[in-house]
């Protein structure tokens, strides 16, 4: 990937943004920017739409958050093995998901999302309806106290950089233009010669994975993970986030997670807190009805018009 | 009273509840496959539907004094009237985009209907008096049976009933499988397409309406009662396929049937034995038990 003027302006504003805003605020808009990312892999660049991603988001947050409380890792071995962990669930459902296609892969994985809810809803080591609190953040590489809210920012921003960057890696390797020739063409590619549920599979697994390092790290910025994060509620809003940005664009879940994380942050605080599902439900009415691409795609567009 | 150690009287209480559930189940897959036949859309707005049927008998009822049996017939016109506004004003735009579209906008009009009467009810949920007709209920030899459970299995398998009959045997329902074949030609025959399409998918609604009607005396009426039905009810579709009226209904009562019996047998597994069961049919028939393409 080469790094254009505009990746490195980004850049300069994420090193410098804590000292402006609240760090946790940001973390939170990174992690959020991560899971959408990974959404959009599925979404924007195989034309997969899952509606149940919160299942990953919500199992990378659970089992990091149970091994920093009872198995005395470190901060990155947890997170690895909390990928790890949303990984193989991603490879699980993908494996079922990708026998259908189109509206029934979504009802599928939202079905799959659900079953995995009522599982953690359960089962005694999630803390049920409480959910875990008090995660500690521990030292990262036994070295790096994390508790300081500016240095979990800065590693919270490393992580990002990295899923961002292997999604980014992901779309432009030959395997990704598969991915966009099923998009584009599934017959085509069968024809082709590809094996579309295998490719549809891996990018099922990636794209789990990194919502999984998502809801890791969130768990360790929150020191906390609920069900909230497994809830259907927590699938649709990154479909949102998706969408209000852009789906199949690099930055637009980026933007997306921005606008709606503030939106939200903006919103519980006043008194429109109440109104948090009903703004959210009319601005995925109005995305669909009349600006389908998106911020980033309405102004791809909006350029393309003027300048191109 | 036992019978081989087992305890009839769970047993069989159990059984009843899943077919009522199993009622709900049908309803609703029904609904969901008419509009699916027709338009190739799920509509994700069903299950608030439902819950705007209860609801609105709710309301009915409380502000009006309108009774169960005049609330039986009005609530799912006036959902189904909700539904052909909805189809005609926001599915009907983006009917030539990818399908998906029109997933995630009844999915907005969800989060919308149920954001707003969470604003204005609470979440806590209302109560809603069995009609005076249907209290009380009739000692089997096996079981208690209260009357407006046996009135709910009876009147959703009539409606259920019915309704594969009107599609099935009749003129209009031609029309509709037609429809469903081959719209453009239907068309080049002079038969109005569009209209066709607003009535099927004001149909499909009114039938999720009449549910949640029915649901209101014996579940308590609150904003998340569609939601979580509606995500079960997608388990259902999925293991049923939507290609057959018949296959849904069936498909419906017999996973409610399948979810009373785990009850009984191991409770823990109650709330996930449906999503298990789509597991296995994804595995063994992945078209679904009577779908016909993938």
């Amino acid at each position: 990937m080469k790094l254009s003027k505009l990746h490195i302006a980004l850049l300069l504003v994420a090193l410098v943004a804590p000292f402006v805003l609240y760090p946790v605020f940001l973390a939170k808009i990174l992690c959020f920017a991560l899971f959408a990312c990974a959404f959009n892999l599925l979404l924007g660049y195989v034309g997969l739409l899952s509606f149940g991603h919160a299942a990953f988001l919500g199992t990378g947050g659970y089992i990091t958050g149970w091994l920093m409380m009872n198995a005395n890792l470190t901060p990155e071995l947890a997170i690895l093995l909390g990928t790890a962990a949303a990984g193989l669930l991603g490879a699980l459902y993908g494996k079922l998901a990708v026998k259908r296609e189109g509206i029934y892969f979504a009802m599928v994985t939202l079905a799959l999302a659900q079953l995995i809810f009522f599982v953690y809803l359960q089962a005694p080591f999630t803390g049920g309806e409480d959910g875990m609190q008090g995660i500690p953040r521990g030292e990262l590489f036994g070295l790096i106290d994390l508790s300081d809210n500016l240095t979990m920012y800065y590693f919270v921003l490393a992580v990002f950089l990295f899923g961002f960057w292997l999604i980014n890696r992901t779309i432009h390797s030959p395997f990704g233009q598969v991915l966009k020739a099923i998009r584009e063409n599934e017959p085509r590619a069968v024809s082709l010669g590809y094996n579309v549920n295998d490719y549809k599979w891996v990018a099922f697994m990636i794209s789990a994975a990194l919502a999984g390092l998502a809801g890791a790290t969130k768990s360790l910025v929150f020191q906390l993970a609920s069900l909230t994060d497994v809830h259907w509620h927590m699938s649709g809003e990154v479909v949102l986030m998706t969408l209000v940005g852009g789906v199949g664009t690099v930055f637009g879940p980026l933007l997306g997670a921005g606008a709606i994380v503030t939106m939200q942050n903006y919103l519980s605080g006043g008194e429109l807190g109440n109104y948090i599902h009903i703004i959210m439900g009319a601005i995925f009415v109005i995305c669909v009805l009349a600006f389908r691409g998106g911020l980033v795609g309405e102004l791809q567009k909006l350029v393309k018009r003027n300048f191109g | 009273m036992t019978f081989l150690g087992i305890n009839l009287f769970g047993l069989f209480g159990q059984l009843l509840v899943g077919l009522i559930n199993g009622s709900f189940y049908a309803l609703l897959s029904l609904g969901l496959a008419i509009i699916f036949g027709l338009l190739k859309i799920i509509n994700f707005a069903q299950g608030a539907m439902y819950m705007l049927g209860a609801f609105f008998a709710w309301m009915a009822l409380s502000y009006f004094g309108m009774n169960y049996w005049v609330a039986l017939v009005v609530v799912p016109l006036v959902v189904g009237f909700i539904g052909i506004l909805m189809e005609r004003f926001l599915v009907r735009p983006i009917a030539h985009e990818d399908h998906l579209y029109s997933l995630l906008l009844t999915f907005g009009v969800a989060l919308m209907l149920q954001g707003i009467f969470t604003h204005v009810y609470g979440s806590s949920g209302l109560a809603y008096a069995i009609p005076e007709e249907l209290k009380g209920g009739t000692r089997l030899p096996f079981m208690y049976l209260p009357n407006y459970r046996a009135w709910i299995i009876v009147a959703s398998l009539v409606v259920c009933g019915l309704t594969w009959w009107l599609v099935e045997k009749t003129k209009l329902g031609a029309y509709l499988r037609a429809g469903t074949e081959n719209p453009q030609l239907m068309q080049a025959f002079g038969i109005n397409v569009p209209l066709i399409v607003t009535l099927t998918f004001g149909f499909g609604v009114a039938l999720a309406g009449f549910a949640g009607v029915m649901a209101a005396p014996v579940y308590s009426v609150s904003p998340e009662m569609g939601s979580n039905l509606l995500i079960v009810v997608f388990a259902i579709v999925v293991i049923g396929g939507m290609g057959s009226i018949g296959g849904a209904i069936l498909t419906g009562l017999a996973m409610g049937v399948i979810e009373g019996l785990t009850k009984y047998l191991y409770p823990e597994a109650s709330t996930t034995v449906i999503f298990l069961v789509m597991v296995i049919v994804l595995l063994l028939k992945p078209s679904g038990l009577f779908g016909k393409e993938a």
